[in-house]
C-alpha cells in the first residue's frame, strides 16, 4: 500500500508540474520569436516539454512492478 | 478517378471492414479468448478522444491560432498524471456497485436518486447533441470536397445538394445498425462491449496513420521538411506574426489557462471517455500502460499539424479555402488521390469511432436514468409482473440509439453550418465540465449531498444555457441578435457574453468562470446547509472509502430486511433473462460452497446486495433500488442506525491500530523483562558469592580465635609469654572481625542509599595531611619513606570529611601494604585540574598485572594468589572507597604495571560543580 501511495504522490506532483510548465510565466519566457533549427522556439517548447512529461509518466506508471 | 460512388463504396467497404472486426470481437469473447484484454487496446480505444475535430478541426485552429489548439490535447495529458489518483478510484468504485454510465455513477453517489440521475442525462443529451452533428458535418463535408476532385470547391459554394445530406443520412443509419448491433446485442450486468472497442481501437489506429502519412506528405514532400517550411511561412508577415500567437491572437493566457482546464475535465467526464476508460475496462492493471501510451498517441496525432496549417495557409494564400479542410484538400491540390482517399478514411474513422461510442453511452443514460425510472413508477403498466423485460430493455436502448442519431442528424440539417468545428466542440465540453464537482466532490468529499448535487449541477448548466447555447441559437438567427449586443431587455449587465460586465475573455473562458463559480458554490453551500439523509450517508461512505473495503460486499452491511430467494431470483431473470440469472446465482453459490439451486441458500443482507448490484449493470442503480423495494421487505435504517454501522466499521479500524501498538509495547516490554530477568540473576549469583565469601572471611578469624582459645581453655600451663602471645592474636584477629563486619554494614547501607553523608566544604589538603598523620607509626613500622607534594592552597571540595579520610586511610594502608618490603617508598601528590582535585597514590610495591586492575574493585578482591597468600585486608576497602568517591561526583581509579608499582588515583569536583547541590536533602 505505501508503493500505491508514493505513486500517487508522484503523480500528482508531476501534474502540478505539468502545470507550472504550460501556463503563465514560464510559457511566457518561450513566447518570443525566434527558431530552433528553422522551428519557432514556442512550438518546439511545447513540444519537447510535452513529450518529456509524457516520458516521465511511463517512467512513474512502470516502475516499482 | 474519384468518382462519388467509388467513394461511397470504399466507405461502405470500410464499414464492413468495421462490422467484421466487430462480430470476430464478440465471436472471441464468447469463446472466452479476449482480443480486448490488452493495454494496448484500451489505450487505443481512449484514443476516441481524438474525433472529427481533431482530424480536421485541429488544423483549421491552428490556422487561425496558432498553438491554440494544443491546451486541448495538454489539459488531458495533465489530467491522466492524476489519473492514478481519480480515475483509479472512479473505476473501482463502479466495479463494485455495477455502474454503466456517468449518471448511474453521480445517481448513485448521491443515494441513488433517479432525479440526479435523470437530470445528469439531459444534460449529456442537450450538451452532446451538437458534438454528434458536427462528426456527421464533418463526413458529409469531406465527401462533398472528395467528389469535386479534381476541383477544390468550399461544400457551402456548392450549395445544399440533397446528395450530400443524403450522405450525412446514409451514415447516421449505418452508425445505427452498427451501435445496436454490438451495442445491444444482449444485456450484460457487466455492460462490456468487446467488438466494439476492438472496432474502436482499430479505428484509432487508422486516423493515426492516415493523418501521420498526410503529415509526413506535406512536410517532406510538398516542403523541404520542417524548417523549410517554417521558413517560407516567416516570410510572410502574417504568418509570422503567429509564430509567438499567445499575447494576441489566442487571447492570452487566461483563456489559455481556462481551456487547459476545460480539456482536463473533458477527459474524464465526456461519456464517451466515461464508457471507454471506466465501463469498457477489463482490468484495472491497464492504466499501467495507458497511462503514458495515450498521452503518447495524443502527441503523436498533433505534431503535423502546424506543418499542414502552415502548408495549407501557403498553398492557398487566398483564403478560398476553409483552413479545417487543409488536411483533405493539400493531397487533393498536389493531385495524389490514394492519400487523399486514405485521409477520408481517416476523418471517417475518427467520426464513426466518435459517434458509435458516444450513442452507446447516451442510450445506457438515458434508457437506465431516464426512461427505466419513469416506466417502473407508473403502476399502470405493471412492469413488475411482466416475466421477462429484457425484451424491453433493448427495444428502449435501441429507440435511443435511433433517437439520438437521428436528433443528431437533424441539428446538423437545422444548424450545423452555424459555427465552425472548434467552437461547436467546446460547447461540449463546457457542458460536460459542469459534471465534475459532483463527482470529484462525490469521490473525496463525504459532506456533498444529493441536494448540493442537483443544485450545483442545476446551477452550472443553466449558466452553459445563458452563456453558451442562447448565443449560439443567436448565432444561427433563431434568436435575435440584440440579445447579444444589448443584453435581455436592454440591461448590459446581463449581456450573455459578459455577464456582469467581466470582459476580455473568449466566451469559453467567460462561461467556464461564470459556471464553476455557480456550480462548486452552490453544490458545496447546499451540502454544507442540510445534513445528509441516511442513503447518502451509506453511499458517501461506500464511494470515498473504496479502497477500504473488501470485496463487493461493501454495501451489504448497511441492509437489514427480510427477503426470498425465488423472489430475488425471478427479478434478476425479469431484466437479465434466465441464462443470465441462473449464471449470477450460480456463481454466487458456489463462492460460498453450495450449489445452484441449493435450499441452503438464504436470502440475508449480501445476496440482497449481490442482486441489487447485478441489477443495477442492467438498469442502473436508481432503478435497481425500485426493482429491489419490490420483492424485499427492508426494514428503513434511520440515518443514527447508518452512523453507528460507519462508526462500528471505524471503530474496528481503530482498534486494530490500538491492538497492533499494544502489541509492539507489549513485545518491547517482554525484551526489557528479559534483560530485567538477566540482570538479576546475575545479581542473585554476585549475593550468593558475596555470602559465601563473607562467610569465609569471617570464618578465617573465628577458626583462629577458636583455635586460641581452646589452647587456653585446655591448657592452663602456657606460659606467660605464649599467652600473652595468643591473647594477642585473639585480640588482633577479633578487631578485623569487627572491621570486617563494619565494612559489610556500611557496605549494604551505601548500596541501599541508607548511609548518612554529612557533606561540608572541607580541604582535602588537610584531609591527607591529618591522614598522614594517622598513619605515621605504620610507616615508621614499616620503614617507608613517604613523600607528599601538596600545593599552598587547593579550593575546597564538598564533601563527608570522615568519608573521606576513610578513603585515604584505605589507599595509604594498601600503598603501606603492598610496596617494597625492603625499600619501600610512597609518594603522595595533590594537584588541582579543570574544576577538580586529583590526589595520587604511589607505592613501588610489585604491581598489579592488568587482567586484575579492572576487578581490582569489585567486592572481596584480594591481590594474590588465594591459595598461598595470606590475605592482607577484607577485600571491601576499594570496592567501598569507589562508591565514596562516586558518590561525591569523582572517579577512582589505578594506573599500574607489573614490577614497577601502582598508582591510585581520585578526583573530587571542586565548589560548584560538586554534586552536594544535586542533593540537597542529604545535606545536615
Amino acid at each position: 500500500m505505501r508503493d500505491f501511495e508514493s505513486k500517487g504522490q508522484r503523480f500528482v506532483a508531476l501534474c502540478l508540474l505539468g502545470m507550472l510548465l504550460f501556463n503563465y510565466p514560464i510559457l511566457a519566457l518561450f513566447n518570443v520569436s525566434g527558431a530552433l533549427l528553422g522551428v519557432p522556439v514556442l512550438y518546439v517548447y511545447m513540444f519537447v516539454a510535452w513529450a518529456a512529461l509524457i516520458a516521465l509518466m511511463a517512467w512513474i506508471a512502470e516502475s516499482g512492478r | 478517378m474519384l468518382h462519388g460512388t467509388t467513394i461511397i463504396l470504399i466507405s461502405f467497404g470500410y464499414l464492413g471492414l468495421l462490422f467484421a472486426i466487430a462480430y470476430f470481437a464478440d465471436e472471441r469473447a464468447d469463446a472466452g479468448r479476449s482480443v480486448i484484454a490488452s493495454p494496448y487496446v484500451y489505450s487505443l480505444s481512449l484514443a476516441v478522444y481524438a474525433t472529427a475535430w481533431t482530424f480536421y478541426g485541429s488544423v483549421g485552429r491552428a490556422a487561425s491560432d496558432g498553438v491554440g489548439f494544443l491546451p486541448i490535447y495538454i489539459g488531458p495529458t495533465l489530467m491522466i498524471a492524476l489519473w492514478w489518483v481519480v480515475l483509479r478510484k472512479i473505476l473501482r468504485i463502479s466495479k463494485q456497485n455495477r455502474i454503466t454510465s456517468l449518471a448511474d455513477f453521480i445517481a448513485s453517489r448521491y443515494g441513488k436518486s433517479a432525479l440526479l440521475g435523470g437530470l445528469v442525462t439531459v444534460i449529456a443529451v442537450i450538451g452532446i447533441l451538437p458534438y454528434i452533428s458536427l462528426q456527421l458535418k464533418a463526413v458529409s463535408n469531406s465527401f462533398a470536397i472528395l467528389v469535386q476532385y479534381p476541383e477544390i470547391i468550399m461544400p457551402d459554394k456548392v450549395g445544399a445538394t440533397s446528395f450530400r445530406e443524403d450522405a450525412a443520412l446514409w451514415m447516421a443509419l449505418i452508425l445505427a445498425a452498427f451501435t445496436i448491433a454490438f451495442g445491444t446485442r444482449h444485456l450484460d450486468a457487466a455492460e462490456h462491449h468487446q467488438g466494439m472497442v476492438a472496432a474502436i481501437a482499430f479505428e484509432s489506429l487508422v486516423k493515426l496513420l492516415a493523418f501521420l502519412a498526410v503529415g509526413a506528405y506535406v512536410t517532406f514532400g510538398i516542403y523541404d521538411g520542417v524548417g523549410d517550411l517554417f521558413a517560407r511561412a516567416a516570410a510572410v508577415p502574417r504568418l509570422q506574426a503567429m509564430m509567438t500567437p499567445l499575447e494576441g491572437v489566442a487571447g492570452g493566457y487566461a483563456n489559455w489557462a481556462w481551456l487547459t482546464i476545460l480539456s482536463m475535465m473533458a477527459i474524464m467526464f465526456l461519456p464517451r471517455q466515461f464508457q471507454v476508460a471506466v465501463v469498457e475496462n477489463v482490468d484495472e492493471k491497464h492504466l499501467n500502460k495507458a497511462i503514458w501510451l495515450f498521452p503518447l498517441y495524443m502527441l503523436a496525432i498533433n505534431i503535423f499539424v502546424l506543418p499542414i496549417a502552415f502548408g495549407g495557409l501557403l498553398r492557398f494564400p487566398d483564403g478560398s479555402v476553409d483552413a479545417d479542410t487543409f488536411v483533405l484538400t493539400l493531397p487533393m491540390a498536389e493531385k495524389h488521390e490514394l492519400l487523399a482517399l486514405l485521409v477520408f478514411i481517416g476523418g471517417l474513422s475518427a467520426a464513426t469511432g466518435m459517434i458509435i461510442v458516444e450513442t452507446i453511452a447516451l442510450s445506457t443514460m438515458v434508457c437506465n436514468d431516464l426512461v427505466m425510472p419513469v416506466l417502473l413508477r407508473l403502476r399502470r403498466l405493471r412492469l413488475n409482473e411482466r416475466p421477462d423485460l429484457t425484451g424491453l430493455l433493448l427495444g428502449i436502448r435501441r429507440g435511443a440509439i435511433v433517437l439520438i442519431l437521428i436528433l443528431g442528424y437533424v441539428y446538423f440539417r437545422v444548424a450545423g453550418e452555424a459555427y465552425a468545428l472548434v467552437s461547436i466542440g467546446l460547447i461540449s465540453f463546457a457542458a460536460v465540465a459542469q459534471f465534475a464537482p459532483a463527482i470529484l466532490g462525490g469521490i473525496f468529499w463525504k459532506g456533498g449531498t444529493r441536494a448540493g448535487a442537483l443544485w450545483g449541477l442545476s446551477a452550472g448548466f443553466a449558466i452553459w444555457l445563458y452563456t453558451l447555447l442562447l448565443p449560439a441559437l443567436a448565432r444561427s438567427g433563431w434568436v435575435p441578435l440584440g440579445l447579444l449586443d444589448e443584453g435581455p431587455f436592454g440591461i448590459a449587465l446581463l449581456k450573455p457574453l459578459q455577464l456582469f460586465g467581466l470582459a476580455g475573455l473568449d466566451s469559453i473562458s467567460h462561461a467556464m468562470i461564470w459556471s464553476m463559480i455557480a456550480n462548486v458554490g452552490a453544490y458545496v453551500g447546499v451540502s454544507l446547509s442540510a445534513s445528509p439523509s441516511a442513503d447518502e450517508h451509506r453511499q458517501a461512505s461506500v464511494f470515498v472509502d473504496v479502497f477500504r473495503q473488501t470485496g463487493e460486499g461493501g454495501g451489504a452491511r448497511f441492509w437489514r430486511g427480510t427477503a426470498s430467494v425465488p423472489d430475488l431470483y425471478s427479478l434478476l431473470a425479469r431484466f437479465l433473462g434466465t441464462a443470465t440469472a441462473d449464471s449470477a446465482f450460480a456463481d454466487y453459490a458456489s463462492a460460498r460452497g453450495l450449489a445452484w439451486p441449493d435450499p441452503a441458500l438464504v436470502a440475508d443482507a449480501e445476496l440482497v446486495h449481490y442482486v441489487e448490484v447485478q441489477l443495477a449493470g442492467a438498469i442502473g442503480g436508481a432503478s435497481a433500488r425500485i426493482m429491489m423495494a419490490s420483492v424485499v421487505k427492508e426494514e428503513t435504517l434511520s440515518i443514527d442506525e447508518v452512523r453507528a454501522i460507519l462508526d462500528e466499521a471505524s471503530q474496528v479500524v481503530v482498534y486494530s491500530h490500538r491492538l497492533e501498538l499494544k502489541s509492539r509495547e507489549l513485545e518491547a516490554a517482554t525484551a526489557e523483562l528479559r534483560e530485567a530477568n538477566e540482570r538479576l540473576k546475575e545479581l542473585d549469583r554476585l549475593k550468593d558469592d558475596f555470602v559465601s565469601t563473607v562467610t569465609h572471611e569471617l570464618r578465617t578469624p573465628l577458626t583462629s580465635i577458636r583455635a586460641f582459645t581452646e589452647i587456653l581453655l585446655d591448657d592452663p600451663e602456657v606460659e606467660i609469654g605464649q599467652r600473652r602471645k595468643f591473647l594477642g592474636i585473639i585480640t588482633k584477629e577479633t578487631e578485623r572481625l569487627t572491621r570486617l563486619i563494619n565494612q559489610v554494614l556500611d557496605l549494604a547501607k551505601i548500596e541501599s542509599g541508607n548511609a548518612e553523608w554529612i557533606e561540608t566544604s572541607i580541604d582535602l589538603k588537610d584531609v591527607i595531611s591529618d591522614t598522614l598523620g594517622a598513619m605515621d607509626q605504620v610507616f615508621n613500622e614499616k620503614r617507608i619513606g613517604v613523600t607528599a607534594r601538596l600545593p599552598d592552597k587547593v579550593p575546597p571540595v564538598t564533601a563527608d570529611l570522615d568519608r573521606m579520610i576513610q578513603v585515604m586511610l584505605n589507599l595509604l594502608s594498601n600503598a603501606a601494604k603492598f610496596c617494597d618490603p625492603a625499600n619501600g617508598r610512597v609518594e603522595i601528590a595533590l594537584t588541582e585540574r579543570n574544576s577538580s582535585l586529583q590526589v595520587d597514590v604511589r607505592d613501588n610495591g610489585r604491581g598489579i598485572s592488568p587482567e586484575h586492575q579492572a576487578e581490582l574493585f569489585s567486592k572481596f578482591h584480594q591481590v594474590g594468589d588465594k591459595l598461598t597468600d595470606k590475605p592482607h585486608g577484607s577485600g571491601l576497602g576499594l570496592h567501598i572507597s569507589r562508591q565514596i568517591i562516586e558518590h561525591f561526583g569523582g572517579r577512582l581509579w589505578v594506573e599500574s604495571d607489573l614490577g614497577r608499582g601502582a598508582c591510585f588515583s581520585f578526583t573530587v569536583p571542586t565548589g560548584a560543580a560538586s554534586r552536594a547541590g544535586a542533593a540537597p536533602g542529604m545535606r545536615q
